[in-house]
């Protein structure tokens, strides 16, 4: 076989990587290279350098260092059984794609992931290196590693200490779905490997006798990624797994990946279109249990049939169910009310909060203030505002659904 | 106003300008043929303090293409002189409109750090040099240059805007405010980067609206890769279906995991322990905890359950009540190392508060049903003492787990007749919000454990 170029390599394992939802470079520690003896900077909150046609950002050079693996994972491309060309980067292609990229401001930095070869200490090792060689060069952008689930804990700290995020995907929502689509993975084992790196995290941040930190370890924390719409797993299922993980692990992130047909599939799945409004309902709900204090059982129920509504966004929709909490006062209420007003998020709340100290406010001042009128409109009460019998109307809800849509594409 | 160095000629004219009327002053840009001044300013009033916030915003004001910036800034400055927390209400009109001009300010900001792109040119040998033409719609050049001297620090580059030249070299950075063409370049990297860029494009979920709404038509002409999205797109749905159309593979049968085989010995038991399903709380538990300690100790010392440390780490007494446990018994001549640690329940029952994993008390059906590992346990290590440390290790041990407190310090039994000394939790210790309640709690468990090595004397004789 003709020996593979590195644009060869790149479009294979590009390909193979964009399965990963995340492509955050957000929440890590500042570092820059005024200096001039490096090259990179982070400020903490990412940088999108581009976005393709499927509406992702493209943040970091997100690539496998190989798509070759023992496993056999039914929804991955790159399962064992899989008929896709498979290719392999060298530690030295990794770090001069990354470097050569970044110099000319296309990216924030590295996400790697690989299938795992030979053996999952071999395989972690060969990634801590690229990260590692990246880092000896002066490398001062983001790097996001996928770790192996069972590599050893001395890998994982060496990655943690070069990494500004790790991540473990827990890839399915139930251990019986890992159990049926993922035989070799051990869903005990990856929550293991979370509370290890929790662990790790908060060893390194306590402060010696002598008031320094032992070091910087994943500043940016951990993450992970669930495929949604492959099992039979309802909302329900999927959210409570993702408190648990959050308030288990203190993951920073839990992205969902609505599943999307791949090449070469196995037979196990389904090839629909992939649930693209359910993935996003799921993004606003996990939004509302971690920056709303909505507690689970608010938003979705298993009397409900466990599933979160696709028509109207979760809020709404709990605001729709809950009237006789409604009207709210915009000038009174406190802020926990604030924030359950369909339309207003925390940052419109923190404003509102501020403003009204010194006057009422109408519906007009909320517009300014860059709150979503229409939306909160029939549910909140201001200076020159009432809903009145709104409230109680019937078709209220059919107010906010958007009329059927043919699709473009 | 001057093009470069804009700020600190708006703040000079404006310290003079304050109480001037902003009805009364006319902003221009220089470049734009605005005379100097029409009147000489008067002269600067008293030193001026503006609230915190105000010189970030006014500073990015600044940058707005048409002007406005300059007079909002000047109406704001005017009118915090009298009011002084006019910058929180956002509900002002004026404040809305600062913010609202500062808002499309900063987008651009952003999407020229984001869309910037750099060439490689020739250098001078030492240092690697880059250039790169960037269309902003403000006049952002000055504020960015900050975010590019510092992130790329280690090389020459020239960034060129129509009407700006930005020059980083030897790492000194230099502004000239000088009018240019679009420079004709190209880098051989633009190829591999269209290579990444048509590849991480997932067609089965194409979403053009929500691509066009972050990465506007305008900025497409300088960016290399977007000269691939009408094929991406156009080849999107084919794509899809061939997916779809392409026969389908079975998945190889994976050989069944190998299940532990049954082993009278304790790691064979902490094996088996981690398959426990039978009760509901292992769902929501990262492992099993299974005791440790001596293996023929003679004493077991039971507690309530594994709490949030112990379950990350999956060893008992690890987490703080584990610490304070030993602390006290070190303190009372009980050798932790002689005995053999482990809880009535193996797995983590909580609830979750926000972000943190609350301990809540295990239920009588949930100590039944692990009852039988800690009976395991015992078998395997008989010991000749039991201690029950709180009431639901009383519970697993005696079959009673209530009003522990008037049954410390006492011995009882275990259905089968083995001695269970009973005492209190050490997490009860650091529950007690009282300071001489607590003290006196941790004195009468020290003296509980120091009877313990009397006690083992007198079986023994």
């Amino acid at each position: 076989m003709a020996k593979m170029t590195i644009k060869d390599k790149l479009a294979l394992l590009s390909d193979a990587a964009k399965y990963d939802a995340s492509c955050a470079s957000s929440g890590t520690s500042t570092r820059g290279s005024r200096d001039g003896k490096g090259l990179g900077s982070t400020t903490g909150s990412g940088i999108c350098h581009a976005y393709a046609p499927d509406g992702r950002c493209i943040s970091l050079l997100k690539i496998l260092m190989t798509n070759y693996c023992v496993y056999d994972c039914a929804y991955c491309v790159n399962r064992v059984s899989s008929n896709v060309p498979r290719a392999r980067f060298t530690v030295e292609e990794v770090v001069w794609l990354t470097t050569e990229f970044y110099r000319r401001n296309y990216i924030e930095g590295l996400f790697l992931s690989s299938g795992i070869i030979k053996s999952s200490d071999y395989t972690m090792e060969e990634m801590v290196r690229i990260a590692e060689t990246l880092r000896k060069g002066g490398f001062r952008g983001y790097i996001h590693l996928k770790t192996i689930p069972d590599a050893s804990p001395e890998l994982i700290e060496r990655a943690g200490l070069v990494a500004d995020r790790l991540s473990i995907n827990i890839e399915l929502p139930t251990d019986a779905s890992v159990k049926a689509y993922a035989p070799e993975k051990d869903p005990a084992g990856i929550r293991q490997a979370m509370g290890k790196v929790r662990l790790t995290k908060e060893d390194y941040s306590d402060r010696t006798h002598t008031g320094r930190r032992r070091g910087n370890f994943a500043p940016a924390g951990q993450s992970t990624q669930m495929i949604v719409g492959a099992d039979a797993a309802d909302d329900a299922t999927i959210l409570g797994n993702s408190t648990r993980l959050y308030s288990s692990y203190g993951l920073k992130r839990v992205y969902y990946s609505a599943f999307s047909p791949i090449p070469d599939s196995s037979s196990v799945l389904p090839l629909v279109d992939p649930p693209l409004m359910r993935e996003h309902r799921l993004y606003q709900a996990d939004w509302l249990l971690r920056f709303y204090d909505f507690s689970l059982d608010e938003i979705v129920t298993r009397d409900a049939g466990g599933m979160l509504d696709l028509e109207v966004d979760p809020k709404l929709a709990w605001a729709l169910a809950n009237r006789d909490r409604f009207p709210v006062d915009v000038n009174r209420a406190p802020k926990e009310d604030l924030l359950r007003i369909p339309g207003f998020g925390t940052r419109i709340v923190q404003r509102i909060l501020k403003a009204r100290r010194s006057g009422a406010l109408g519906l007009e001042d909320i517009r300014r203030m860059g709150g979503r009128v229409r939306a909160a409109r029939p549910f909140v009460v201001t200076r020159d505002h009432h809903p009145g019998a709104r409230l109680d109307q019937a078709d209220l809800r059919a107010r906010f659904v958007k009329p059927k849509q043919m699709e473009l594409f | 106003m001057p093009r470069l160095g804009t700020h600190a000629a708006w703040r000079e004219a404006a310290r003079a300008l304050a109480t001037t009327p902003p009805e009364a002053v006319d902003w221009g840009w220089q470049d734009r043929g605005a005379s100097m001044f029409d009147a000489p300013l008067p002269v600067s009033s008293a030193a001026l303090s503006v609230p915190k916030g105000f010189d970030a915003l006014s500073r990015t004001l600044m940058a707005e293409r048409t002007g406005e910036g300059f007079a909002v800034s000047h109406a704001l400055l005017h009118r915090l002189q009298a009011e002084r927390g006019l910058m929180s209400r956002r509900a002002d009109p004026l404040v809305a409109r600062a913010e609202r001009v500062a808002k499309d300010v900063r987008r651009d900001i952003h999407k020229m750090h984001a869309f910037l792109r750099f060439k490689e040119v020739p250098g001078d040998g030492r240092r690697r040099r880059f250039a790169a033409w960037f269309e902003p719609s403000h006049r952002i050049e000055e504020t960015t240059a900050d975010f590019f001297v510092n992130r790329f620090g280690d090389m020459d580059w020239v960034i060129v805007t129509p009407e700006v030249t930005l020059r980083h070299l030897g790492g000194t950075l230099e502004m000239q405010a000088v009018a240019s063409g679009r420079p004709d370049e190209s880098d051989p990297l633009e190829q591999l980067w269209t290579t990444y860029y048509s590849n991480i494009f997932n067609p089965a979920r194409l979403k053009l609206n929500a691509m066009r709404a972050e990465m506007p038509k305008k900025y497409w002409k300088n960016m290399p890769e977007t000269a691939a999205i009408p094929g991406l797109v156009a080849e999107a749905r084919k794509r899809v279906e061939a997916m779809q159309a392409a026969p389908m593979r079975a998945p190889r049968t994976a050989a069944p995991r190998q299940i532990a085989p049954i082993a009278d010995d304790l790691p064979g038991l902490a094996v088996r322990l981690q398959a426990c399903t039978a009760c509901p709380i292992h769902c929501g538990a990262t492992q099993a905890v299974m005791g440790e300690g001596r293996p023929q100790a003679p004493v077991m010392i039971v507690g309530e359950q594994p709490g949030d440390r112990e379950d990350l780490v999956g060893r008992p007494f690890v987490g703080p009540a584990g610490q304070l446990f030993d602390q006290v018994a070190a303190r009372a001549g009980l050798d932790r190392s002689a005995c053999y640690v482990t809880n009535a329940v193996k797995h983590f029952k909580y609830i979750q508060r926000g972000k943190t994993r609350l301990h809540q008390r295990p239920d009588a059906a949930e100590i039944r049903a692990c009852r039988s590992w800690l009976m395991q346990e015992i078998a395997l290590v008989r010991p000749r003492l039991l201690v029950a440390m709180g009431g639901t290790a009383a519970e697993a041990l005696t079959g009673r787990g209530t009003g522990v407190l008037a049954r410390r310090g006492t011995l009882e039994e275990t259905p089968f007749g083995l001695p269970v000394w009973i005492t209190i939790h050490p997490s009860a210790l650091l529950r007690m919000p009282d300071a001489t309640a607590r003290a006196d709690a941790r004195r009468q468990f020290e003296s509980d454990l120091a009877a313990i090595p009397d006690m083992l004397k007198k079986q023994a004789e």
